[in-house]
């Protein structure tokens, strides 16, 4: 059984919420407190049909003002699979929660509204999908059954869905648009009646289809988070770095180089817990023993000594704004990659790129909420990152407000 | 991938977790409350820093309403673990006048220990908090990040939380803020299961199924004890049942169950389509109970 970690995005009221609900309720998957709730829910505001969106909005102000506000965690599982969906904010005040949500994704769910086609929060959560670099993004055309289930309408809306996707240089490599009605159930799980002139898949065939994709060769990167020091009886002079491998591997006798230092040694012992390994893969959480006594401490990096990453001072990104507070121009960050923390400074900001037209380039002396910008920072000292494009799993940073501690953007590296 | 494989990736990320926590934060404390997801968490920590020892205490807010069999427990797992427990109890916040014993049917203490928890927090100067809180147990833990930041108060903002990129954890606070930090996030309570018994977990009695005077109130089963306000119409009665999930005597629901083996458990749960928090009284108060209580301060 594989595990597929999915996000939904779109604009406000599109049915995300509603969605998610359907697809637990026709795959069986709700608890019998949550069946329960939405029976309750529906009856009390006098609905005809089910109200889904209970299930995944979970705070009172959600269910007060009947928007999604953050992300919901929820996990269900079918015969052949496990999934974690994040439910995400359509809000526009509240796309910080949707990148976050989408930012652990391996594929986004886009809902568009079959009445209103593409909107100014469709374009951004696909550009976001777009940067983040998710294998597959599903484009839901939902509320089918307020178009009387129009093939016409549906086609306008994938053209259109066409057209914003041929806009981006790396195209998302797999893409897929399906009339829904999340409220009624066509096409979520089960084949529709309304919709004779669509043969595709079903969401729910879709979901189970996508290969949650094995990551090509990456080199190898390893980040020490805590040193521990050990003296005892079995243990003499025990010196270990534990962290986790960002990706690549390592083998036992590896020679490593250590950054920033820049020295070099031996692996002599790859451990979890009680038991030792000769090789450890990415997402592995282990304690390494280095042959040699060097410098090494929490927030270094070990890469093979031909493959270290960039240790420049500069650094050329790709931001998404999360805050109100506004982004300046020689303003002062904290930035985390990992658990990397460098102070920096944003020297550069080289241009706003709006969501609708990604190969516009406008002119910008701040950043503001949810603004997606090209920019350098200088560093205080290098961040040994990876362009995003080429190791995800060492090629994103965020960014820290100094006075508030708040994270404010994201970055990926270019 | 297979449920071993799953449950790898879930051990591999929390042990990161954990040791995120470890290093970002001057004084973090492990809340222990003796349930299996608490005993879980206590594992993981020891797996996360193995050869050394776990480097933070433990802490226990004790209602004094707590199944005698899991206080047992505790301090037989913090002998093996040799971690330092520290206790406080809501009685002395009783004494002290800073909380009022409830009364009347559903009188519970378990909404009273977040003024002992804020108040140990304050004395003891902890800025970090490890919690076993998982997102699948009720819908506005499914909204909580897995560093989690509160003001002096411990209150929960859930409309400000900051954004959680990939695995980046931001546990930068300001002076007086904690943070309250949720390693199984992502794991549900089959998972926890799971690994309880690929890990050969040892647990409290009480989750499995055993005979015990319970009382019947509102269709559910609750443990007999000096500590429930027994009215005319709940029954008294002798029954086999276990529990899913543990907390304060007075508002814990059992399930009757036969199963009394850790793969008979995981099988009765699969089977049942009940959830585990469907067992607490305390959150079936009102719609919003648990949010309520984390807006206070609560776990
Ligand atoms: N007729 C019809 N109504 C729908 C459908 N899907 C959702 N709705 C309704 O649209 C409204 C908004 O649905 P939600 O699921 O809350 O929308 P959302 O996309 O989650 O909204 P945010 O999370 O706030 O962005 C509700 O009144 C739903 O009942 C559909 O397929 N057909
Ligand atoms: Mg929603």
């Amino acid at each position: 059984m594989d595990l597929l970690r999915i996000s939904t995005a779109g604009s406000v009221d599109d049915g995300k919420s509603t969605l998610i609900g359907r697809l637990l309720y026709d795959n069986n998957a709700l608890t019998k407190e949550q069946e329960e709730l939405i029976e309750k829910k529906t009856a009390e505001k006098g609905l005809q049909d089910l109200d889904f969106s209970v299930i995944t909005d979970g705070l009172i102000a959600e269910r007060e003002q009947g928007i999604t506000i953050d992300v919901a965690h929820i996990y269900f599982s079918t015969q052949d699979r496990k999934f974690i969906i994040a439910d995400s904010p359509g809000h526009v005040e509240y796309t910080r929660n949707m990148v976050t949500g989408a930012s652990n994704a391996e594929a986004s769910i886009i809902l568009i509204d079959a009445r209103k086609g593409l909107l100014e929060q469709s374009y951004r959560h696909y550009f976001i999908s777009q940067l983040l670099r998710l294998h597959t993004v599903v484009f839901c055309v939902n509320k089918m059954d307020l178009v009387n289930y129009d093939e016409d309408v549906f086609l306008k809306i994938a053209a259109e869905v066409k057209q914003m996707t041929a806009q981006f240089e790396h195209s998302t490599p797999e893409i897929q648009i399906i009339p829904i009605s999340s409220l009624k159930g066509d096409n979520v799980v089960f084949p529709s009646g309304e919709t004779s002139w669509y043969q595709g898949p079903t969401l729910n065939e879709v979901l189970h289809e996508i290969s949650s994709k094995k990551e090509d060769e990456k080199p190898f990167r390893f980040e020490v988070q805590n040193v521990l020091h050990v003296q005892n009886e079995e243990f003499v002079d025990f010196r270990g770095y534990a962290g986790k491998v960002a990706s690549g591997s390592i083998k036992k006798g590896d020679e490593v180089v250590v950054l920033p230092s820049g020295n070099k040694s031996t692996v002599k012992e790859i451990r979890k817990y009680d038991r030792t390994f000769d090789e450890a893969n990415a997402g592995e959480s282990i304690v390494l023993s280095l042959n040699d006594d060097i410098d090494a401490s929490r927030g270094t990096v070990f890469s093979l000594p031909d493959e270290a990453p960039s240790s420049d001072k500069t650094l050329d990104a790709t931001l998404v704004w999360l805050n109100e507070q506004k982004g300046v121009f020689g303003g002062r960050y904290q930035l985390q990659a990992s658990s990397r923390t460098v102070q920096a400074k944003l020297q550069q900001i080289h241009y706003v790129v709006p969501p609708e037209k990604p190969s516009l380039k406008v002119d910008a002396s701040e950043l503001k909420l949810n603004d997606i910008s090209r920019v350098s920072f200088k560093l205080a000292q290098p961040l040994f990152v990876d362009a995003y494009a080429n190791n995800k799993a060492n090629g994103a940073f965020i960014v820290i407000d100094t006075q508030t501690n708040n994270t404010v953007a994201v970055g990926f590296v270019e | 991938m297979s449920v071993q494989k799953h449950l790898q990736t879930l051990e591999e990320e929390s042990i990161y977790i954990i040791r995120e926590v470890a290093a970002q934060f001057q004084k973090p404390v492990l809340l222990f409350s003796g349930g299996k997801d608490s005993i879980t968490m206590a594992h993981l920590a020891k797996k996360a820093f193995y050869p050394a020892k776990i480097p933070f205490p433990f802490l226990h807010i004790d209602t004094g309403h707590n199944f005698p069999e899991t206080i047992e427990f505790r301090d037989k797992l913090m002998d093996e673990l040799g971690v330092e427990l520290i206790v406080r109890y809501v009685q002395d916040s009783i004494d002290q006048n800073k909380v009022k014993e409830e009364t009347g049917k559903y009188a519970s203490r378990n909404s009273l220990q977040t003024v002992t928890l804020l108040d140990a927090i304050e004395e003891l100067g902890y800025d970090a908090c490890l919690g076993g809180a998982r997102r699948d147990e009720e819908k506005s833990r499914a909204k909580e990040r897995i560093f989690s930041v509160r003001d002096d108060f411990g209150q929960w903002d859930a409309k400000m939380q900051r954004p959680e990129l990939f695995q980046i954890l931001n546990g930068k606070i300001n002076f007086g803020e904690n943070v309250r930090a949720f390693p199984i996030s992502n794991w549900t309570e089959e998972d926890v299961w799971n690994y309880i018994e690929r890990e050969e977990l040892e647990l409290p009695s009480i989750y499995f199924a055993h005979e015990r005077k319970m009382v019947k109130r509102d269709g559910s089963y609750l443990a007999h004890s000096s500590y429930l306000n027994l009215v005319e119409s709940d029954e008294i009665v002798d029954k086999i049942v276990r529990f899913r999930t543990v907390g304060d005597m007075t508002c814990t629901a059992a399930v009757p169950s036969t199963a009394d083996t850790i793969e008979s458990v995981i099988r009765e749960n699969k089977a049942s389509k009940s959830s585990e928090r469907g067992a607490r009284i305390d959150d079936k108060r009102s719609e919003s109970a648990l949010e309520l209580r984390k807006k206070g301060g609560y776990f």
